[in-house]
């Protein structure tokens, strides 16, 4: 699966995607590889301030409990409530998958995270599959 | 004790299957010093879901061969058997196993072991990974005064686990010996996969029916032997299964694992392994302590719990009781892939033990509702 270039990564392995100051917040794909089966989410409340690089969140899979880091600091909109019963669809489509939505503080955060080729490279070196 | 003729552990120990692990894309982690896989690619229907359902419906694969094997041999080996294991082994006919452990002069775990009886005077204890060399030490250092030789086989087997309904069938195709003749937990000898005296145990860590077989630990041979019944179980719909299934099956099936439901400060009674030990039987290491303790009583006892709000408990989290107060912990924790529910075994003052009690499980901070239900949490169906 590639990564898609109309969103920005974080060495976390989440994927932020914004359009104005609103953004769509989620994992990507080898995040959820290297966790495996999903089978928790757990998001933040509607109206939550997150500072960026603070956790948000959980995901687990059978095996492990994973924190969330917010890629940018903002407000909390809407979560994925479709993830709170299917949270499989994390593996299936990880990059369509999104978790919560927020309204950015401070778009020009996102200046500072990985480009999709840069992310691939990261994943690449840190020895991932 | 004498520390002398302790082998030094390398840092990373690998099975003879690690390679085959590595090809099929296996996810490795480390256990117990062991680099073992802990579960397939989906892309080839694997992953711990997959594996664990598998092995509940179909059937499933296991390189188990991190498990260690000491055998005893001569005209004492029962005698020495008896005495440093709970569970009475004159009891078995040969041929036949049992689920037993090596205890401390204290009454808590050296190991848990599977004791097969092989011969007159032969016997194969079964032991855990992580406790190979303990218990090779202990074993020999506490059967010095009986007439039989011990020796350390663990190096030369590939233990490979054959689990699931459909296990019988996939190992029928690779073998000459009947394994309908072979009742859960006795073990056979017979020719597989066209290597001869191969043994073949009806047992497992699964809490389904299959099968354990031992064959020789070349490199090549444990290929061939992996290989062949991958294709025989191909109609039969076989997952390779790694650790992670492993635990959550054996979870289901509330199996212990050692380091978690009991370790060397645990004792049998709280770990409720009371129908494994035979206090009637002569003295064995460990006897008297827990005559002692059985008469004062525990403090805390081993219980199932399920997850009534939304969370999952894992190994280590406290358990608190309604008020919010810490009572326990849990020992393992997890989802329950067949079940679907969000299960945990965990220590807690039997008070707290009876059926149906609420208590909290804190998960990151918070107090999650749990409560106490009737274990094994699954059972396998009785065949008809």
């Amino acid at each position: 699966m590639g990564y898609p270039s109309d969103r920005k990564y974080t060495k976390q392995h989440e994927w932020i995607q914004a359009s104005g100051t609103t953004a769509s917040v989620g994992i990507t794909d080898h995040a959820q590889e290297s966790l495996g089966d999903i089978v928790f989410v757990e998001l933040p409340k509607i109206g939550a301030d997150l500072a960026a690089g603070k956790t948000f969140g959980t995901v687990e899979s059978v095996k492990a409990v994973s924190d969330l880091y917010a890629p940018a600091s903002g407000t909390v909109t809407e979560t994925n409530g479709e993830l709170a019963t299917s949270p499989e669809k994390v593996n299936k489509d990880p990059h369509g998958s999104w978790m919560m939505k927020i309204t950015l503080k401070n778009p020009a955060e996102l200046d500072a995270l990985l480009s999709s080729a840069d992310y691939e490279k990261f994943v690449a070196e840190e020895g991932g599959h | 004790m004498s520390s002398i003729e302790t082998t030094p552990v390398p840092a990373v120990r690998k099975t003879a299957l690690n390679a085959v692990h590595r090809q099929m894309g296996a996810k490795m982690v480390d256990f117990n010093g062991w680099d073992m896989p802990v579960e397939y690619p989906s892309s080839i229907g694997a992953g711990i879901v997959n594996e664990h359902l598998a092995v509940r419906t179909g059937v499933g694969i296991f390189d188990v061969s991190h498990m260690g094997d000491i055998r005893l041999v001569g005209p004492q080996a029962l005698a020495a058997v008896q005495h440093i294991s709970m569970n009475d082994a004159s009891r078995l006919a040969i041929g036949q196993a049992q689920y037993s452990a090596l205890l401390y002069p204290q009454g808590t775990f050296v190991d848990d072991v599977i004791v097969h009886r092989l011969g007159e005077d032969e016997y194969l204890l079964v032991i855990n990974a992580g406790t190979r060399e303990k218990d090779f030490n202990w074993v020999r250092d506490n059967t010095r005064q009986f007439d039989c030789s011990v020796e350390n086989l663990s190096d030369d087997f590939t233990q490979i686990a054959i689990q699931g309904p459909k296990g019988v069938n996939v190992l029928q195709k690779l073998t000459d010996a009947d394994l309908n003749a072979v009742k859960f937990y006795w073990v056979t000898r017979g020719s597989v996969c066209g290597l001869k005296n191969i043994l073949i145990a009806r047992t497992g860590y699964t809490a389904e029916d299959g099968f354990e077989i031992y064959v020789p630990a070349d490199e090549a041979t444990s290929a061939r032997v992996w290989n062949e019944i991958l294709s025989a179980g191909k109609e039969f719909g076989i997952v390779p299964c790694g650790l992670g299934s492993r635990n959550t099956l054996r979870l289901e099936g509330k199996l212990p694992l050692y380091g978690h439901e009991i370790s060397d400060t645990i004792n049998v009674w709280e770990a409720g392994l009371d129908r494994f030990c035979k206090m009637e039987k002569h003295n064995f290491v460990g006897r008297a302590a827990l005559e002692k303790t059985k008469a004062e009583g525990v403090t805390r006892t081993l219980v199932g719990l399920e997850m009534a709000e939304r969370g999952i408990a894992r190994d280590g989290y406290k358990v608190l009781n309604g008020d919010g107060r810490e009572i326990g912990y849990v020992t393992s924790g997890s989802p329950a892939p067949f079940l679907k529910k969000n299960i945990a075994l965990a220590y807690v003052p039997p008070e707290f033990a009876g059926m149906g009690t609420a208590l909290k499980v804190e998960i990151r901070g918070q107090g999650v509702g749990a409560q106490v239900v009737p274990t094994p949490f699954y059972k396998r169906p009785k065949k008809t």
